[in-house]
């Protein structure tokens, strides 16, 4: 199990809270235009756009199909090079092979450039218990670790976070500087980066993610802003690349194909600043360089979705899209969600990865209003994979009593087309008595959900079935 | 209006089944009513199928695939043998357009049927556009309205550009673009009552940018969102008018507006 445990079971409280929280609501309002403004503004500059998805979609299900032989390629070219592949099949497995790998080098410090795997492992919570420090580089993550928090949206971790919150961290952190200082965004990235550049001569061991990892090559692909990454993985002895299998892409061509897709979806991007490819350990003409590269290839269950209803997902190419351009998400923030991956991807991977009776509440916080799958630069049909999971609930008898027990009624009459129409003619007649002449009602009986924020517009009166019979049989 | 069908109708008319929609039925007959007339306008037969109860997609976006099917099938039943079906929904109309055909797969005997009225079902809006090739409404209606893009019709019809084109021909109409009139209003069917604090969220963000457009009256084409931004204008007391847009195309606006009283 990873370090922070879930609380995706208590969705619906989390929620309420994040509606409540002030400073979080104002974070969202101001960050949502940026990323839904940045988007459509790259797609609109890149005509072929909708024809780069469609070949992302098909090699990625290209690539899921033939998975084996495209991960057995890539370890053979990391080993070529002089680098070692691990293969880690749960969390734990993982964690083990990170920390043999400080413990061998003696390490007391590691730099991480942003990796959301990291995360899913837990990885800062399990080295620190084993002595081992690990210092968050990407601003945003550093942020949150100071804080003692988790990222709330997987591009921009500090997103929930207001820039007078940063201002009020980095004077308590940070006591070495004048406590007077002017802090505007840029003295703060210059701040973090002056605390960090410190950091990165210290650590023995560098971590970080990978957005693509080419099976031709045997080479890591990052993609960042700040060029964090880059120092966390050339300046330590030891590199260690944290993926998991579906990262993998046949080719340096396939790679670019995922790049024109990745940068425009996530920040609007047509390229990040910075897009590096790592080959495995300084050679002897190299200027610099690790002299240690480990690839640790994660599953934790991702295998098991192979095949299944779910294997779509493993098209994702973490852009956070999706999230960007959530209703729900935009309204209670990514720690709602109560473990790694938020949001519409959230909602379907989340249940895979550590079951649907622990994560089922997700895949039900959606509208199903389709704008997910609309910007999914892989063409993930996330709402088909939600309802999946609804199934798979209703099947295991998880869905709430009251919600069958409502269906079970609907079914019973609407399958019954003369009943129906007396039922929903008694209904009518009712809920149209209840509210007067008003014409709409601000409480209704077991209606409570619908009524204790909006009213309830009342039926004009008779069904429209039963009026157009009248009425056909009076003209007749 | 029926008494003169016969004469009205060219042999050749297409017969169009009006699938009301619960909501409708039970809620909003001018809705139907409306709808069979743009029907009926656009030179089509209308029938209205007495045996129509509900299209499914309660059950079957709740995950309960067999419940789905049980009130699919009746659906089906009652819907087929015509040359088209039209609900004043797009969501319910994409339910069988768009889902039937996986509601019913590997069900022998079903899935064909199921596929073929999947063919041919449509919102009534861009069937009349599209398919009838309307392109102007003789109504007129004086005031400045704003429109919702409703999610199903929206993204799984590709329900944009025909109301907004049929509205334009309307006399004395003004359409105020609001801002994010594509995001979901927070209806979601069972979503509002499932999630009723996140709902209410989005549905205020939804009336503040209907409220910012200075429009009188919100329109959309589906029920299910009308009544939840309506509701909420009222209980927030925003004095603006909701209505299905075929009453607006229809010239049906004497009817008081989605959760107004009698006087």
């Amino acid at each position: 199990m990873t370090a922070h445990a879930p609380t995706t079971r208590e969705f619906k409280s989390n929620a309420r809270d994040a509606l409540a929280n002030e400073t979080l609501q104002h974070a969202l309002v101001s960050t949502r235009a940026g990323f839904v403004g940045k988007r459509a503004k790259a797609r609109a500059a890149l005509p072929e756009f909708e024809d780069i998805r469609d070949a992302g979609r098909d090699l990625k299900n290209h690539t899921l199909a033939n998975l084996d032989l495209y991960l057995e390629q890539y370890e053979s070219k990391v080993t070529e090079a002089g680098g070692h592949v691990h293969w880690a099949e749960t969390a734990e497995d993982a964690q083990k092979i990170v920390l043999d790998i400080c413990r061998r080098v003696g390490a007391k410090t590691v730099n991480k450039g942003k990796s959301m795997i990291s995360e899913e492992i837990g990885i800062n919570d399990y080295l620190e218990e084993s002595g081992v420090k690990a210092v968050e580089t990407d601003l945003g993550e550093y942020i949150i670790q100071l804080r003692g928090e988790t990222p709330s949206h997987i591009v921009a971790p500090a997103v929930h976070v207001t820039v007078p919150e940063v201002d009020e961290l980095f004077r308590e952190r940070h006591p070495q500087f004048d406590p007077d200082r002017r802090l505007d965004h840029a003295a703060m990235l210059a701040e973090a980066r002056s605390v960090l550049r410190e950091k990165y001569f210290q650590a023995e061991v560098g971590i970080t993610g990978a957005n693509i990892l080419v099976a031709e090559t045997g080479q890591s692909v990052i993609v960042t802003n700040e060029g964090n990454g880059d120092l966390s993985q050339s300046l330590p002895k030891v590199h260690i690349v944290l993926a998991s299998i579906e990262k993998i892409a046949p080719t340096l061509e396939d790679a670019t194909t995922i790049l024109r897709l990745l940068g425009r979806s996530a920040t609007g991007q047509a390229m990040t600043s910075y897009t590096t490819f790592s080959s495995g350990p300084r050679r002897a003409d190299d200027p610099d360089g690790p002299e240690e590269y480990h690839v640790v290839l994660l599953d934790n269950g991702r295998t098991e979705m192979l095949g299944g209803e779910f294997q779509d997902m493993l098209r994702c190419i973490r852009c956070a899209a999706c999230m960007n351009h959530c209703p729900v998400f935009q309204s209670v923030g990514g720690h709602a969600y109560g473990w790694v991956y938020p949001g519409p991807m959230g909602a379907v991977l989340t249940p895979s990865l550590i079951g649907v009776e622990e994560g089922g509440q997700l895949p039900n916080a959606s509208t199903f209003c389709g704008r997910c799958e609309a910007v999914c630069p892989m063409r993930i049909p996330l709402p088909k994979l939600m309802r999946h999971w609804r199934e798979r609930e209703f099947e295991k008898h998880l869905s709430p009593k009251s919600v069958r027990g409502g269906l079970g009624l609907w079914a019973f009459f609407a399958s019954r087309p003369r009943l129906y129409r007396l039922v929903s003619r008694i209904g009518a007649g009712a809920l149209r008595a209840l509210a007067g002449k008003k014409g709409r009602m601000a409480s209704v009986p077991l209606a409570s959900g619908w009524t204790s924020h909006r009213d309830l517009p009342a039926p004009e009166g008779g069904t429209f079935v039963d009026l157009w019979s009248k009425k056909t049989e009076a003209n007749k | 209006m029926s008494a003169e069908t016969p004469h009205r109708f060219k042999p050749d008319a297409p017969r169009v089944a009006l699938f009301a929609t619960c909501l409708v039925d039970m809620f909003r007959p001018t809705v139907g009513f409306a709808t069979a007339k743009l029907l009926e306008d656009a030179g089509c037969v209308v029938e209205v199928p007495r045996g129509q109860t509900c299209c499914g997609q309660p059950a079957w976006n709740s995950g309960d695939r067999k419940g789905a099917q049980e009130v699919a099938k009746k659906t089906v039943e009652a819907l087929e043998g015509f040359d088209y079906v039209v609900a004043p929904s797009g969501s319910c109309a994409a339910t069988i357009a768009k889902d039937y055909p996986a509601i019913f797969k590997g069900v022998a005997g079903w899935e064909d049927r199921a596929t073929a009225l999947a063919g041919r079902t449509h919102e009534i809006v861009s069937f009349l556009t599209d398919v009838m090739l309307v392109d102007a409404i003789a109504a007129s209606h004086d005031g400045k309205v704003t429109y919702h893009d409703s999610c199903s019709g929206l993204r799984s019809l590709g329900v944009k550009e025909q109301p907004r084109k049929l509205l334009s021909s309307v006399n004395g109409l003004e359409l105020a673009e609001m801002e994010d009139s594509e995001v979901c209003c927070g209806f979601g069917g069972t979503f509002c009552v499932k999630f009723p604090d996140i709902s209410n969220k989005m549905v205020g963000d939804k009336i503040a940018s209907i409220s910012a457009t200075g429009a009188d009256t919100i329109l959309a084409g589906d029920l299910g969102c009308l009544m939840n931004m309506s509701g909420k204008l009222s209980r927030e007391g925003k004095p603006v008018k909701a209505r299905h847009v075929v009453e607006v195309l229809a010239g049906m606006t004497d009817a008081p507006a989605i959760g107004e009283g009698r006087s």
